[in-house]
């Protein structure tokens, strides 16, 4: 009983935003067609596009993490998610063959993936953390971005590194980095990724940062942001909760990465370049530093909005008026649209802190 | 059965010392070099050590592949990272002045690589003398107008406003510039066909005979040559402008404090717009030669890749700092053209590399200063 009491204190509690994001999913669902009454509206190419603006939303909450609420300058994200979607589309594509299973193991396989996926790109930003993490601002993001273009070219060379471990004669490790085959992209991938799955992930993921800013963790980071100097003086461990920090947006990053790899069923290392990362970059300070509603409504409007552009017959012109854009929006509100504000749902009342 | 617990240990140690704060006798060495500035040559240890092992891999170099091959990519390399030292330039200082990372500047290299290209097509029709200074000084000058109008429209407004608004600006501007001029000249309205490039391949005019020099079995191109001389003037030109001049010394005194210099009666706004015009005007001389060696323009959003790889140099070298441009830039450019030539992915990969290892020993990059933060 008292869980169930439990639930319901939960749900009294944060009803505004359940009631948000259900009324949203099924806006989204009565609009794909899925009643009868009204006709399909969004089409196959519509919710490929709902899809991505899901996983940047995943994308750039993480991304805050580290550049908004730990004041940590990261410009690599695009590094993390190569690394869960190559590690994902392993699982799936090459180990096992999700195409060929029941729907139940294979939806337990894809999470099982995407789990992995993350905590592969979770090691890597504790690896790349635990050294580079001393350093200050500018130099700090030019090693993120330095160890986002390695994985990339790590990947672009696996065909060379399969044909090393053949000469030395591990033929069956040479034999899976054979199948990754980089330069040549990996497809095949089964389409896994359906929307309310990639709903519920990106819903999950973003309670689950947000819980973590709101916790002790998360108010040690943001002092960090504040004054490193202050913060360690306070007793914080600065060093460790920047590689905290960094790990779980790494996290995230990667199983956005297994998402993205399994919307679009087919990637190349290429699509995990420099300019993917500069993408995140400007959805999350168009958002506003430090704020999550930013993000969420900064990565869903600019991901829409080549595209709607496009719809609307301005393909040529697309990618003109979208920085053009961007940079009257940076004149006229340089700290982003939201700047620090969150909307009411997603701050904990005072009462909660008390 | 000893060696891997060894080596698991030394592995942990190294990442512990790496993570955590510095140990007393490091401690005691940084204080030593950087603050009292005791003994520059104190741990000459780690310099030999350094040394050392790029010798040893130059080596290895010269014994796979031979004198010839080694020196061959010697020059090759010195010609890449003078062109990366030109852009590289003009990060540093535009870093130094306003502490912005002025992402735009690898399509103002696009830019004056282009304005040249019709320039150069324009003169050889019309059979005119030396079309190379004029097209070099011609493409210097209109890009160093346009560097100092995005300077004034973009970046201006923000100066006083969070560093990272502007950053995201530059990043719209170069989109914007990409985009804007990758745009064809068909499907455009009249007044801007005129302007825009377009997204197709353009030959670039020879307005240097190619003429090839075989010297001791390494083949040396006359444009490689120019490229390199160029360079040098243009560097001595700057040092001489940054040292000699008052505009240097107002410069310098920007980058230092800007709101003494207000007090001072330095007019900071012109300051500013000036170190934007002489790095924009050096990017667009790097754009000329980097054309002129290679013969050709892919399209509006060749200039990426280079600039990021002068960025990477930059910081390499420390940035801020215009001697540590010159510096990162020829390290980068000869460890390119030496990895590349063994492998193109390991050429891709090497500056990024070099780049993480540097910056974990020396945090400031090669010649950068070492500030201490203040409370």
């Amino acid at each position: 009983m008292k869980i169930i009491k439990n639930i319901i204190n939960l749900i009294k509690k944060y009803y505004k935003f359940i009631l948000i994001t259900v009324l949203v999913y099924l806006l989204i669902e009565i609009l794909n067609g899925t009643t009868p009454i009204v006709p399909r509206l969004l089409t196959r190419y519509y919710m490929q596009i709902l899809m991505f603006a899901l996983i940047n939303i995943i994308m750039t909450v993480s991304l805050n993490l580290i550049n908004g609420f730990t004041g940590q300058f990261s410009i690599g994200h695009a590094g993390f998610m190569c690394i869960g979607a190559y590690t994902s589309a392993y699982f799936t594509t090459i180990l096992f063959k999700a195409a060929k299973m029941a729907y139940f193991p294979q939806l337990a396989l894809f999470i099982f993936s995407l789990i992995i996926g993350g905590l592969m790109a979770a090691i890597a930003g504790y690896l790349i953390g635990l050294p580079t993490l001393k350093l200050k601002g500018d130099y700090l993001a030019i090693v993120t971005l330095a160890f986002g273009e390695i994985v990339r070219s790590i990947v672009r060379a696996s065909d060379e590194i399969a044909a090393f471990l053949n000469r030395i004669g591990l033929i069956n490790f040479s034999e899976t980095i054979d199948k990754i085959s980089g330069p040549r992209g990996l497809s095949t991938i089964p389409a896994l990724s359906k929307f309310w799955l990639v709903y519920v992930i990106s819903i999950l993921s973003v309670v689950i940062m947000r819980n973590f800013i709101y916790s002790t963790h998360g108010r040690a980071c943001l002092s960090i942001r504040e004054n490193e100097v202050a913060a360690e003086t306070m007793g914080i461990n600065t060093t460790r909760y920047k590689i905290i920090a960094f790990s779980l947006s790494a996290f995230f990053a990667g199983v956005g990465g297994g998402l993205f790899a399994h919307v679009l069923r087919f990637i190349h290392p290429d699509n995990f370049s420099f300019i993917k990362s500069i993408d995140y970059l400007i959805y999350l300070y168009a958002g506003g530093m430090g704020s999550i509603t930013g993000s969420i409504l900064a990565a869903t409007g600019l991901t829409i909005l080549p595209e709607f552009l496009r719809v609307i017959n301005f393909q040529q012109w697309r990618m003109v008026i979208y920085p053009l854009l961007l940079v009257i929006l940076m004149l006229r509100k340089p700290d982003g649209i939201f700047g620090n504000r969150e909307f009411s749902f997603l701050v904990p009342k005072r009462k909660e802190v008390n | 059965m000893q060696y891997p617990v060894i080596l698991y240990k030394t592995v942990k140690i190294f990442f512990k010392k790496l993570g955590k704060n510095m140990t007393k006798k490091q401690l005691s060495d940084s204080i030593n070099n950087n603050i009292l500035n005791y003994n520059k040559w104190a741990n000459w240890k780690k310099y030999v050590f350094i040394s050392v092992i790029i010798l040893f891999f130059l080596f290895l170099y010269i014994l796979s592949f031979g004198i010839q091959s080694f020196l061959q990519q010697l020059v090759n390399g010195i010609q890449l990272g003078s062109i990366y030292a030109l852009i590289a330039l003009g990060y540093t200082m535009i870093y130094g002045i306003i502490k912005l990372i002025n992402f735009a500047h690898g399509d103002l290299f696009m830019f004056g690589a282009y304005i040249s290209c019709f320039l150069g097509n324009y003169l050889i029709a019309h059979n005119f003398g030396f079309p190379f200074i004029v097209v070099l000084i011609f493409s210097m000058a209109v890009t160093a107008l346009l560097g100092m109008t995005i300077e004034k429209i973009a970046y201006k407004p923000l100066r006083f406003k969070p560093r990272l608004a502007a950053l995201i600006t530059a990043l719209g501007v170069s989109l914007f510039l990409e985009n804007f001029f990758a745009l064809s000249p068909e499907n455009v309205p009249f007044p801007l066909n005129k302007i825009v490039f377009g997204p197709r391949f353009l030959p670039f005019p020879a307005l240097i005979a190619d003429a090839t020099y075989d010297i001791a079995g390494i083949t040396i191109n006359n444009i490689k040559i120019l490229d390199i001389i160029i360079t040098v003037i243009l560097m001595i030109l700057l040092q001489y402008i940054v040292k000699k001049t008052m505009i240097g010394k107002a410069m310098r005194a920007v980058a230092f404090h800007k709101d003494a210099c207000l007090m001072m009666g330095i007019n900071i706004n012109n300051i500013i717009s000036i170190t934007f015009g002489i790095g924009t005007s050096l990017a667009a001389a790097a754009g000329t030669l980097f054309a002129l060696t290679y013969g050709q323009l892919q399209s509006p959003y060749l200039g990426i890749w280079p600039g990021l790889k002068a960025f990477i140099a930059a910081v390499l070298g420390g940035i801020g700092s215009i001697p540590g441009a010159m510096l990162g830039s020829y390290v980068m450019g000869i460890s390119e053209t030496f990895a590349t030539s063994i492998n193109s992915n390991f050429g891709y990969v090497i500056a990024f590399v070099i780049l993480i290892v540097v910056l974990i020993f020396k945090p400031a990059g090669l010649l950068g200063k070492f500030t201490k933060e203040k409370v």
